[in-house]
C-alpha cells in the first residue's frame, strides 16, 4: 500500500508518498502507528479535526477499513475553487 | 460533461462560447468564474495550487453527476487549474447549460460550494516572499451543508 501527503502535511512529514506493509487494518490504527513512530508524524496526526482522509481516491472517515486499500492519502482540509 | 485539470491558462469566453454552441434546444447557460485575488494591501505575489492528480478528475466527475441527477441540466463544464498563478489569473470556471435558468444557476452554485471544499485542492500563498496555506473556511462548509 501507499501513503500519500498533500499541501502542509506533506512538507511536515517531508516526503510526499512512502510505502506502508504493516498490519493496521483501520485508517484510525494507521494513524496509532505512525504516530508512534517519530514527533514528526506524532505532530502532524496530532488533531484529526484538521486533517482529511482518502482511501483508494474516496473521502472516508478515520475509521474506515484500509484491508483492501492500494492507497491512502492524507491532506489538510480543501481549498479549491 | 467535460472536467478539465490543467495548468494551461484558458480563454473563459472561448470555452463559453463552445459549450454554449455545442447545446441547440437550451434556454439558459450559466458560468462563475474565479480570478486569484489579492489581498486588500496589494502584497499577494503569487498562489500555487496543489492537487490529488488520481482523485481530482473522478471526484469533480462525481459531483457533476450528482448535479445531473438533482437538477434538470443538458451540460456540465469545469476547468480547474493548478500550478503558480498570479493576482488576476483565471483559477476554474464552472458553466452549467439547462433548459430553464433556476436549473443552471443553483446547480453552478452547488458545483461551486462542492469544488471550495471537497475537491482535492490546496492553495498555497505567497506574501512579500514567505509561503502561507490557505486555510478552510467554515463559511464554505456552511455552504455546502444547505444542499445535503
Amino acid at each position: 500500500m501507499q501513503l500519500i501527503y498533500f499541501a502542509w502535511v506533506r512538507e511536515r512529514i517531508g516526503a510526499g508518498s512512502e510505502p506502508y506493509d504493516g498490519p493496521a487494518q483501520t485508517v484510525a490504527e494507521l494513524v496509532t502507528e505512525l504516530r508512534a513512530r517519530e514527533p514528526r508524524y506524532d505532530l502532524v496526526f496530532s488533531d484529526l479535526t484538521s486533517l482529511r482522509v482518502a482511501v483508494d481516491q474516496e473521502l472516508v472517515d478515520f475509521d474506515a477499513s484500509i484491508s483492501q486499500a492500494k492507497e491512502v492519502a492524507f491532506f489538510p482540509p480543501m481549498t479549491g475553487g | 460533461m467535460k472536467i478539465l485539470v490543467q495548468s494551461a491558462p484558458f480563454d473563459v469566453g472561448d470555452e463559453t462560447n463552445a459549450f454554449t454552441n455545442t447545446h441547440s434546444n437550451v434556454g439558459a447557460v450559466v458560468t462563475f468564474t474565479g480570478i486569484v485575488r489579492d489581498d486588500d494591501c496589494g502584497s499577494l505575489d503569487a498562489m500555487e495550487i496543489e492537487h490529488y492528480p488520481a482523485m481530482t478528475q473522478k471526484a469533480i466527475m462525481q459531483h457533476a453527476q450528482s448535479a445531473q441527477n438533482r437538477w434538470n441540466l443538458a451540460d456540465v463544464l469545469v476547468i480547474h487549474r493548478y500550478g503558480k498563478l498570479v493576482p488576476g489569473d483565471v483559477i476554474m470556471m464552472v458553466a452549467t447549460a439547462a433548459r430553464h435558468r433556476a436549473d443552471a444557476f443553483q446547480a453552478a452554485e452547488f458545483l461551486m460550494d462542492y469544488l471550495k471544499s471537497r475537491a482535492p485542492f490546496w492553495k498555497k500563498e505567497w506574501v512579500k516572499g514567505s509561503p502561507r496555506w490557505v486555510e478552510a473556511k467554515q463559511l464554505d462548509e456552511d455552504a455546502l451543508a444547505r444542499w445535503e
